[in-house]
């Protein structure tokens, strides 16, 4: 057996510590049931069931719709306001809930990271993960409601384009990297300042509107788009919208800022999560 | 094979006091701003759990863990299985380990028993493929077999726990760190978790490192032991060595001769066990001391070095009137206890006053271990031996 000739060797890190692919590989079917169990757990004993991934995002759709369409009356990119909506939240939602649960990692696990080892890593990558299939889902329910809408307005130019095939996968790629790099951050600070268990659910609030969910980025003056493109959800969720709808704003040099502050979040929150991890049962 | 499986050198993990459980922003702040200023204050808040640890565990061994609450054990298990780092030295492991600090850890309450044991068996580093070979087994050694598709949650503790234990039972890692576990369900349960226990160490060969409490299963499990204090690893080696150094270390014979002023008490003088004509005989000299007269039964209790009594010598306990007349002041005498029928072995002696059925009014635990070694009864080839886990006393039986 491969695993006789290991040998572990356990003594005080120096330094960063970046990730041991190795050991994430040996730990694959841990990630697998992880998945299994966040899917199947959280609906054992409703009756909606798994029915409760569609109805969250189509009723904010609706309290948007109502709110910011017929009561503000906010331009919605000339597109109709329920797939305008649906659309921004299918990114949205992506990264919130993956944000969320990737911060929560360390303090929600406390008794079982004290108790066994294995990579902790393995747990935000299950969210993540299971937040996949969940926006697949979601995906499904849109396309669904997109087809409706094209059947009875024949004529219409709304719809997806060919390439979304190859560049959505990409695009969730880059949100998947993002919200796990932020989260990663936060699950660390949140480990020794409980301050930051507070300031992730409102910063998550306040995130929804300074990202182009409720207003198209086109609306935006243009001498703030640096601003609004230095979050780095714009882009992502702009490239949702021009894929599935055709009307995005996309801009090449802001594609690039988000994609650099990407690999920065990702590449830091790793570090950073890596070494809070190494003792923070001690703290907890 | 005798490249240790398990080394660790001079092993050591601090604690900062003010640091442990959460800290605001705000002490932290304070805590910075002091260090630049050049205040040091964080060193008289280190406690050491654990310091400059070393020892060697060689493959196939059974080593127990002792030490009084706080002595570093648990540190000293989660280290080794990867939970937090050392502050100081290393330790090598060579191969696959598997620690069992908890019974039913990850257990989700809304998954059934059978999605329980994959996920606490991959959580506990099983693949799938090892879960699904061993699951009948697990199934028939946790005895839920009809429950076993219900969710955990309406599980009686005993099913839940009977089951955690089975997932982990069946791990086979080549070194298993199992802490307290055996600490729970029935008195059936846990005897055939020792017994579990015992066969994967004896039959299996594999490499066990065991902390408990319960001296008994350490004894009836380890070959070796390590008895750690305040961090500090005190006694190293045959297990009935290391536990004898345990028992001896919570009795201060100082202690036993301060006499209080009212209440009658006793000081132990000296204790010898000597063979009468090939019968073993405990010689007890003691100091009675007591400010008025009283009657009062004296007791001499033996227990085994894991703390089960053994039996009961009393004068006064069985009839009242051959309880002990006290006088005022202090009185010596010598007491011999007859051991007869004792199975060869260490015990430990307790000496008391007590108020029969009342209360007790002086204990003393005699700090070193009684040997008993005597030679078969009659024309017996054998005598008993305490380490055959058969009882301690030689009984008769006939046919009729």
């Amino acid at each position: 057996m491969n695993d006789s000739q290991r040998e572990i060797v356990i003594q005080p890190t120096r330094g960063l510590r970046f990730l041991d692919w190795r050991e994430l590989v040996a730990y694959r079917d841990l990630l697998r049931l992880l998945v299994w169990r966040d899917f199947v757990a959280r609906y054992k004993q409703t009756v909606l069931g798994p029915l409760w991934y569609i109805f969250q995002p189509i009723l904010t759709t609706v309290i948007f719709t109502v709110v910011f369409s017929q009561v503000a009356e906010l331009p919605t990119d000339g597109l109709p306001p329920t797939l305008f909506y649906l659309c921004g939240l299918l990114a949205w939602n992506y990264f919130a809930q993956t944000f969320q649960s990737t911060s929560s990692t360390l303090a929600a696990n406390a008794g079982l990271f004290g108790k066994v080892y294995f990579p902790r890593l393995i747990v935000p990558l299950a969210g993540l993960v299971s937040n996949v299939i969940s926006f697949f889902i979601q995906l499904i329910a849109f396309l669904v409601i997109l087809v409706v809408y094209r059947v009875s307005h024949p004529g219409t130019t709304v719809g997806p384009r060919w390439e979304a095939i190859v560049l959505l996968p990409l695009v969730l790629v880059q949100l998947a990297a993002f919200s796990l790099g932020v989260g990663l951050w936060l699950a660390a600070l949140t480990a020794k300042f409980r301050d930051f268990t507070v300031l992730a659910g409102f910063l998550i609030q306040l995130w929804l509107y300074v990202t182009p969910v409720i207003l198209p980025l086109a609306k935006v003056p243009p001498q703030w788009h640096i601003y609004v493109a230095l979050n780095p959800v714009t882009m992502p969720v702009e490239c949702c919208r021009r894929l599935l709808l055709g009307t995005g704003w996309i801009n090449q040099p802001l594609l690039v800022v988000s994609l650099g502050a990407t690999v920065l979040a990702l590449v830091t929150g790793i570090l950073v999560f890596q070494r809070v991890e190494r003792t923070f049962v001690d703290v907890i | 094979m005798s490249r240790p499986i398990i080394e660790v050198r001079g092993l050591s993990k601090r604690y900062r006091l003010g640091a442990i459980g959460a800290t605001s922003l705000r002490e932290e702040f304070a805590r910075w701003r002091d260090r630049l200023r050049g205040v040091n204050h964080a060193d008289k808040q280190d406690f050491w759990a654990l310091r400059d640890v070393s020892f060697d565990v060689l493959p196939g061994e059974v080593v127990g863990v002792v030490g009084r609450n706080g002595a570093g054990k648990s540190t000293l298990l989660k280290i080794l299985s990867r939970i937090t780092e050392p502050t100081s030295g290393t330790a090598r492991l060579r191969g696959r380990v598997a620690s069992l600090l908890e019974v039913g850890t990850g257990f989700h309450p809304e998954l059934t028993g059978r999605e329980n044991v994959f996920l606490n068996g991959a959580i506990l580093g099983m693949t799938q493929a090892e879960v699904r070979r061993k699951f009948d087994e697990i199934v028939a050694f946790a005895e839920i077999d009809q429950f076993i598709d219900t969710p955990v949650k309406r599980y009686s503790s005993g099913m839940y726990v009977r089951l955690a234990f089975a997932v982990a039972a069946h791990l086979e890692p080549e070194v298993l760190i199992v802490d307290e576990v055996l600490a729970v369900g029935d008195v059936e349960f846990q005897q055939k978790c020792l017994g579990k226990m015992q066969s994967v160490a004896s039959h299996e060969g594999r490499t066990v490192l065991f902390v408990s409490h319960n001296l008994g299963a350490v004894h009836t499990l380890c070959s070796r032991g390590i008895f750690l204090k305040k961090g500090a690893c005190v006694t190293l080696g045959p297990v009935d060595q290391v536990l004898e150094a345990y028992l001896r270390d919570g009795h201060d014979p100082q202690a036993a001769a301060v006499f209080s002023p009212t209440e009658p008490a006793l000081r132990i003088n000296r204790v010898n066990c000597r063979l009468e004509q090939g019968r073993p005989q405990l010689e007890v000299d003691l100091t009675l001391r007591s400010a008025a007269a009283r009657r009062l039964a004296l007791e001499f209790l033996l227990l085994t070095a894991s703390g089960q009594p053994v039996g009961l010598a009393a004068a006064g306990t069985y009839h009242p009137q051959e309880c002990v007349d006290i006088v005022a002041g202090d009185q010596d005498s010598t007491w011999s206890v007859d051991l007869d029928r004792l199975a060869n072995g260490s015990y430990q002696l307790v000496v008391q006053l007590v108020d029969p059925m009342v209360q007790v009014v002086a204990r003393h635990e005699v700090p070193q271990l009684i040997e008993v070694c005597r030679a078969p009864l009659g024309d017996r080839k054998r005598a008993l031996e305490l380490s055959w886990h058969a009882g301690a006393l030689e009984l008769t039986c006939r046919r009729r």
